[in-house]
């Protein structure tokens, strides 16, 4: 019976990516709940309040109660908006960001699939993030929303730069663009981190660009532009984007700990092939704590000096860092 | 059809106001925009215009005494100060002694309330958000010291002529003393975590010139002037009430940016600080209440009172006919003055320094529609 399931109807790959997807979803949304209960909560203790407190044990069901909100409110089309690409937007935004859990492995056996330009596969999807922004802030038809996306398109374009940059310094050492090839290389706490800080460095700033999250979040910089891209959205639009930037967050996260914190690798765990995991997670979610507390310590750059810090500082240090390693390697 | 751009308009025009998270209220601007840059900026006013001067000449003095305090929400112990200051000024009573110093306790602690708002709006402006928390923090304390004396928290109606409503007590005293401990043990973390803070410096930094020569024209005061080297403070350049016998400095900087201003303010918290210090040491002992008649009719003539409000020069020019109704009231308040420099000043900045200008002009609206 079984095998008949197998064979014919379920083959074992249909499953497999059924299962993947699933699991994708599932921490997509995973996140972005645990995401939001976190910065809020920690928003609280680092502004000495106590947080959202209300809706169960120290507010923990507040994100369930704001879910049911938010998919309960009218989705309003302001008049005269492109309404195709106004409705399109947060989709766009967010069904890439489901993709690129695919490829990412979280231990050795816990991997979607290990493409062997997985890394390129990520970066690719990723970058579509940008259209979205762009397309939200055009079909609003607001002022406000098309100075965000404008901001936006400048701001990803030029991050991107110096992100590559770095990222071809540790390809130039693994000699793969396979994630899971990329974690193996770091096996036995030979993190790329101890090698490389100034890569590791210039890659984090680049990502909390890339991701708009503060100080470089001109795109929906509160206080000049009402929310950017995002003032017209409301409802399950605004939160569509809401969980696509906390995933695109958690993307950027894990591809950091793959590139340089070892991805998985910590001290041995029981079944160690499945439960080293934790350690990704572990790491994961350090690094998106420091992306909380970056955000809520300091203000927001300007947007001239954002490009300037990009093309002035942190390209010639990438271009200069790619240099040295490559005549390392090459000795 | 042809675009804007094959025209050669580049300009568009965006509308910031009334309703915008950094206007602080309800002031609207018309910005003529080229991309991010402002190119003309014109502020619209009037939308919280109430009519108090004209209410002033329909209702006796004494029922305008609330109307003080709901021009500036944010100095109502000030507004309270200039107005009782002018009709005593014009019907020529004196207040007691221990009045003017509980007068001068309770506006600087309402001056410091102000610049610890402005504080942590102007980064919240700037996009922090944690700080303006902290000083909200401090805030609600002498809020709560306030209430306990005066009885509400923000549109005080504290003030009589001759004196004021309620003594203070051993009490208050021992709060404030706290209080002032507490300010001083914060003030190295606001150097920290705001002054010190890179991001901050270069978004604040050069940013707005403003000139002596600007402040002649606009007639601009308050830390803004002093920003520019100017060290014009009413409380020193034409004393009122018992200022003259406290010892404190007036903070100047000389570079006139929004840097200045802002170092100017967070200066100037000391200040108060020590104001009331020596104020708590030398409160005299007597009645807290001159003796007033009953039914005061404001005399015939014209009479001028003028105090520091924490945004600048605050004037109440009061002109009495002989009965208990003023003929006339001008109130000559420091944000219409400050804001109309916008203009001149914001012409070709970037959108978020055009927020940076305006947070460190520290306006309140409903001062300038009146």
């Amino acid at each position: 019976m079984s095998d008949v399931m197998n064979t014919s109807l379920f083959p074992p790959e249909l499953l497999r990516i059924l299962f993947t997807l699933v699991c994708a979803i599932v921490i997509v949304f995973g996140n972005a709940v645990v995401m939001g209960y976190l910065e809020r909560k920690l928003a609280g203790r680092f502004q000495r309040r106590p947080g959202p407190m209300e809706v169960g044990w120290h507010g923990i069901l507040q994100l369930a109660v704001d879910g049911v909100k938010l998919v309960g409110k009218q989705l309003i089309v302001p008049k005269q908006a492109d309404k195709v690409l106004y409705r399109l937007a947060p989709i766009i935004s967010f069904a890439p960001a489901i993709m690129p859990l695919v490829v990412i492995p979280f231990s050795p056996k816990l991997q979607g699939r290990d493409f062997d330009v997985g890394l390129l596969f990520i970066l690719a999807v990723v970058a579509i993030n940008v259209l979205a922004i762009l397309v939200a802030g055009w079909s609003s038809n607001n002022k406000y929303s098309l100075l965000g996306a404008m901001r936006s398109v400048a701001q990803n374009v030029a991050y991107e730069i110096p992100m590559l940059l770095t990222l071809l310094s540790v390809i130039l050492v693994t000699g793969t663009f396979s994630l899971r090839g990329i974690v193996e290389a770091q096996s036995g706490g030979a993190w790329f981190i101890f090698f490389m800080p100034v890569a590791f460095l210039i890659f984090f700033a680049a990502t909390l660009a890339e991701t708009n999250r503060a100080p470089f979040d001109l795109p929906e910089a509160e206080s000049e532009l009402t929310a950017g891209f995002m003032t017209e959205f409301s409802g399950m639009g605004f939160s569509l984007f809401f969980m696509a930037e906390y995933t695109y967050m958690f993307i950027a996260c894990s591809l950091t700990v793959i590139l340089f914190l070892g991805g998985w690798s910590g001290p041995p765990l029981p079944y160690g092939e499945y439960t080293s995991a934790l350690w990704f997670f572990a790491k994961v979610y350090a690094l998106l704590l420091t992306m909380i507390w970056i955000r809520w310590t300091f203000p927001r750059v300007r947007f001239d000096q954002l490009l300037n810090f990009c093309w002035k500082y942190l390209v010639p240090f990438s271009l200069v860092h790619l240099l040295v390693t490559a005549v390392v390697v090459k000795l | 059809m042809t675009t804007m751009a094959e025209k050669g308009e580049h300009r568009y025009v965006l509308n910031m106001g009334p309703q915008h998270p950094s206007t602080h209220g309800v002031l609207r601007v018309i910005l003529e925009m080229e991309g991010e840059y402002v190119m003309d900026p014109q502020p619209v006013l009037g939308y919280g215009h109430r009519m108090h001067e004209k209410m002033a000449e329909c209702r006796s003095w004494p029922n305008f005494l609330p109307n003080a305090a709901r021009m500036d929400y944010l100095a109502a112990l000030i507004y309270n100060h200039g107005y009782v200051g002018v009709v005593e000024r014009l019907a020529a009573i004196e207040a007691t002694p221990r009045a003017e110093y509980i007068r001068v306790i309770t506006s600087e602690l309402n001056r410091l309330q102000s610049h610890l708002l402005w504080l942590g709006v102007l980064v919240l402006d700037l996009g922090a958000f944690t700080p303006i928390m902290y000083t909200f923090e401090d805030r609600e304390k002498i809020l709560d010291i306030l209430e306990d004396v005066t009885g509400s928290r923000l549109t005080y109606c504290y003030m009589r002529v001759g004196g004021v409503v309620r003594d203070i007590d051993d009490k208050f005293i021992e709060r404030t003393r706290e209080y002032i401990k507490w300010q001083r043990s914060r003030m190295p973390m606001y150097d920290k975590l705001v002054t010190g803070n890179i991001i901050f410096r270069k978004r604040i930094e050069e940013i707005g010139e403003f000139t002596p020569d600007m402040a002649r024209r606009y007639g601009l005061t308050g830390p803004v002037l002093r920003g520019t080297g100017i060290p014009y403070d009413i409380r020193r350049a034409e004393p009122y009430s018992v200022y003259p016998e406290f010892d404190f400095d007036i903070p100047t900087e000389t570079t006139g940016d929004c840097m200045a201003s802002y170092l100017v303010r967070v200066r100037e918290i000391e200040q108060s600080l020590r104001i009331i210090e020596q104020a708590l040491d030398k409160l005299p002992d007597g009645p807290f209440m001159a003796k007033v008649p009953k039914k005061l009719k404001l005399p015939a003539g014209d009479a001028c009172y003028a105090v520091e409000s924490p945004r600048g020069e605050l004037v109440y020019h009061l002109t009495g006919d002989g009965s208990d109704t003023p003929y006339r009231m001008k109130i000559r308040v420091p944000s219409f003055s400050n804001l109309s420099l916008l203009p001149e000043l914001c012409s070709g900045m970037l959108l978020s320094d055009l927020c940076a200008c305006m947070g460190s002009l520290d306006l309140v609206i409903p001062e300038i529609d009146r």
